[in-house]
């Protein structure tokens, strides 16, 4: 057992860290900190200098670009991005999406989209969830109907992120209300944004902020080379992603950046021991939780198998940290400031909530958990 | 980076799980805790001769020259049995001595498992303050002799020697005593106590003042945290087994939602605390200086003390009545969770020393 980094690792980290110091722009440093709006050219132009350098998708195959990396350079990679304080890299074009088409798609889609990704030519948003099915994913209603070499699509989306942004969606569509299995009737398709007869209108957050967007099809026409994997196996798509998505929801380098401005905005309240204690177990959860994260690590190493499912933990127990660090932002902030770092922060709290409700709301990667890892 | 034991590690734990697993369960744990001594000496010798007794005194007195990674592995086995015989106390007071001319006397017997130990450090009233020591240490010609009342000394009672600590002129100081054999006690997790009295004894002093008093508290410390990790995992596992076997309402309790969820943060926490007591072994043995080790263990008792409170009460509230009962070991391993959370300092302690290094 050793918990060190190895001297390779620690070269890596620092080559990193320096290329950051380097490239990653004052101006949207400085903006990530207050936690300012990031408009969606500032995630472009974030998404470009990595592009250029050619570290935007570590995880990809080296012949559609990626870094070649292992898992714990690109952890590392993912940790320093945090750390730095650099804008998200948007994940639905660059992980999901890519990681579906790398997965099933054909070599005409992989052709056709993933050069396009890397670029930031194509900005990407996901189509899950419905008015009626959040949790409960399968019971999907968006219907895709095939005539000829077309999809009709008709339906809802909700808690679309950044849709507005977007110039493709793809989409879980049900195209078989029929087949015996609810699962069985869903297929995965990737939709071009400018198609006639879909609508996007935003949903206004309670801190106040456009990120999420209703989006409506009304018979909307889709190629139907655009389907991804067979007919009637979305819900394959949909599981292999999930695995994906948790995975990078520990957020660690993020949360340790914060952790520290929280200590510096709150160093008139760190005498008083009650607060005092509930940032050091605070802390000590994201010690636990960066080495629990490396354990997972190690074992997909050593192992080469892909996570399982118990890496939902990563994120039930990042996202409690990460809101717990900005509940204890907002309980240091003075009650009578009106200054626009401490408006941010109260909005920030707000906004932070969301984080065990998406990507699978943390019950059920509690039922996750219970069913696949403890056989409950 | 590497999170495994390695292959004499492994190889280690592995013989004392089929040890404990064979000739330590659960009943042959109860004649145990139910006898007179509190202790099997059988047992004991077994530990010798799987070079328990040995492995973390220097190779010069017969040990083996280990740290606290390498006793991991068997401080979780101990923890998932509930093994009672005064491991932890021997290491600690052999550990004391280690570093004196004295050692070669002593350590060779600690060694072969001939001489048991027990650290004497606290006394009433000190709770977690390791300075605190009311016992006074005279010189007397060559020697010394001490004065004063040591309390809640696990071991003692089977102890052939003591190391106690003392006020010397020049500050703390520690020292090797005869066993003053104090009235002996049952703890709460069934291990055995006595409060030593010393009244003028003779004692030999040994190497080391506060210093190494909070080091091999730390490291002790972390030593719990690995107990704890596999007290735990007995608690989880056995839980886990209830919820899919106990019947109400015509099926396994495991499928209601309410205690799936509760399931899952039992292991959670049990996740977390492992990875918080490889932190504190591995700072044990690799830290460059004291702050940082301090550091490492603090954080890792604080969470191994909530992880241990979470997880046992849940895991006797999971049980329902059955959890409370003496027969079954789920209520065995909630008694030493609850004394290891506050073993060597609980989370208030700690988070005091954590926000003040």
């Amino acid at each position: 057992m050793d918990l060190n980094y190895s001297p390779e690792e620690a070269a890596f980290r620092e080559e990193v860290r320096a290329w950051l110091s380097a490239n990653l722009p004052p101006d949207l440093k400085e903006k990530v900190a207050s936690y300012a709006h990031l408009s969606k050219d500032d995630l472009l132009r974030w998404h470009r200098i990595l592009a250029r350098q050619g570290w935007v998708a570590p995880a990809w195959p080296k012949e559609w670009g990626g870094t070649g990396w292992n898992v714990v350079q690109r952890y590392i990679f993912e940790e320093e991005l945090g750390y730095a304080g650099a804008p998200p890299l948007i994940p639905f074009g660059l992980t999901m999406c890519a990681a579906v088409l790398l997965r099933f798609g054909t070599e005409a889609q992989k052709k056709r989209f993933l050069p396009r990704i890397y670029d930031g030519d194509d900005f990407w948003c996901q189509g899950y969830s419905e008015p009626g099915s959040g949790s409960d994913l399968a019971s999907l209603k968006t219907r895709a109907v095939l005539k000829g070499n077309e999809y009709i699509v008709n339906g809802q989306k909700i808690w679309t992120t950044l849709a507005h942004y977007a110039d493709w969606i793809f989409c879980l569509v049900r195209t078989d209300p029929g087949a015996e299995r609810r699962q069985e009737g869903i297929s995965f398709v990737l939709i071009d944004m400018k198609t006639p007869g879909i609508t996007v209108r935003p949903l206004m957050l309670m801190d106040g902020a456009h990120e999420v967007n209703e989006v409506f099809f009304d018979d909307v026409r889709v190629a139907a080379e655009n389907l991804v994997h067979e007919e009637g196996k979305g819900w394959t798509v949909a599981k292999y992603l999930l695995g994906y998505e948790r995975m990078n929801t520990g957020r660690i380098g993020e949360s340790r950046r914060q952790l520290a401005a929280l200590k510096e905005f709150a160093s008139s309240r760190i005498q008083d021991s009650r607060f005092r204690d509930r940032l050091s177990r605070l802390e000590i959860e994201l010690m636990a939780l960066e080495i629990t994260n490396l354990r997972f690590l190690d074992r997909m190493r050593r192992t080469g198998q892909p996570p399982g499912a118990d890496v939902s933990m990563l994120k039930i127990k990042g996202t409690e940290i990460q809101q717990g660090i900005t509940e204890l932002m907002l309980q240091a902030a003075d009650p009578a400031a009106s200054d626009a770092f401490t408006e941010a922060v109260r909005r920030k709290y707000l906004s932070m909530r969301k984080t065990t409700i998406y990507a699978g709301s943390n019950e059920i990667q509690r039922n996750i958990i219970a069913k696949m890892t403890l056989g409950l | 980076m590497n999170f495994d034991y390695n292959e004499e590690q492994q190889l280690l734990a592995d013989s004392v799980r089929r040890f404990l697993a064979k000739d330590y369960d659960f009943e042959a744990r109860r004649k145990i805790v139910a006898s007179e001594a509190g202790w099997s000496a059988s047992a004991w010798s077994t530990f010798a001769e799987m070079g328990l007794t040995g492995l973390v005194f220097p190779a010069e007195h017969g040990g083996f020259g280990g740290g606290a990674v390498d006793l991991m592995g068997i401080m979780e086995a101990f923890g998932e049995a509930l093994v009672v015989e005064p491991y932890l106390p021997t290491l600690m007071g052999g550990l004391a001595v280690a570093r004196s001319p004295l050692a070669r006397s002593i350590l060779p017997a600690v060694v072969e498992g001939k001489m048991k130990l027990a650290f004497a450090h606290a006394e009433k009233g000190a709770r977690y303050d390791l300075g605190f020591v009311k016992t006074q240490a005279r010189k007397a010609g060559e020697g010394w002799t001490l004065e004063g009342e040591k309390a809640g000394v696990v071991g003692a009672p089977m102890a052939d020697r003591l190391v106690v600590s003392a006020a010397a002129p020049d500050g703390v100081a520690l020292f090797l005593a005869e066993n003053p054999a104090g009235k002996p006690y049952r703890t709460v997790d069934e291990m055995r106590a006595a409060d030593p009295v010393f009244r003028g004894a003779k004692a030999e002093r040994l190497d080391g003042g506060i210093a190494l008093v909070e080091e091999l508290t730390d490291f002790a410390a972390a030593l719990v945290c690995a107990e704890a990790v596999g007290a735990m995992k007995f608690a989880c596992d056995t839980t886990l087994e209830y919820l899919k076997t106990r019947k109400q309402f015509g099926v396994p309790i495991g499928t209601f939602q309410a205690l799936q969820h509760r399931m899952v943060d039992m292991f959670i926490a049990q996740e977390q605390a492992r990875s918080m007591a490889c932190l504190a072994c591995s700072k044990v043995d690799q830290a460059t200086d004291a702050k940082e080790r301090a550091r490492a263990v603090s954080a890792a008792k604080i969470k191994i003390a909530d992880s241990a409170r979470h997880v046992s009460q849940e895991s006797v509230q999971l049980h329902g009545g059955m959890g409370m009962s003496e027969e079954l070991k789920v209520s065995h391993s909630f008694r030493r969770l609850t004394v290891i959370a506050g073993q060597f300092g609980d989370a208030d302690h700690h988070l005091a020393r954590f926000a003040a290094l």
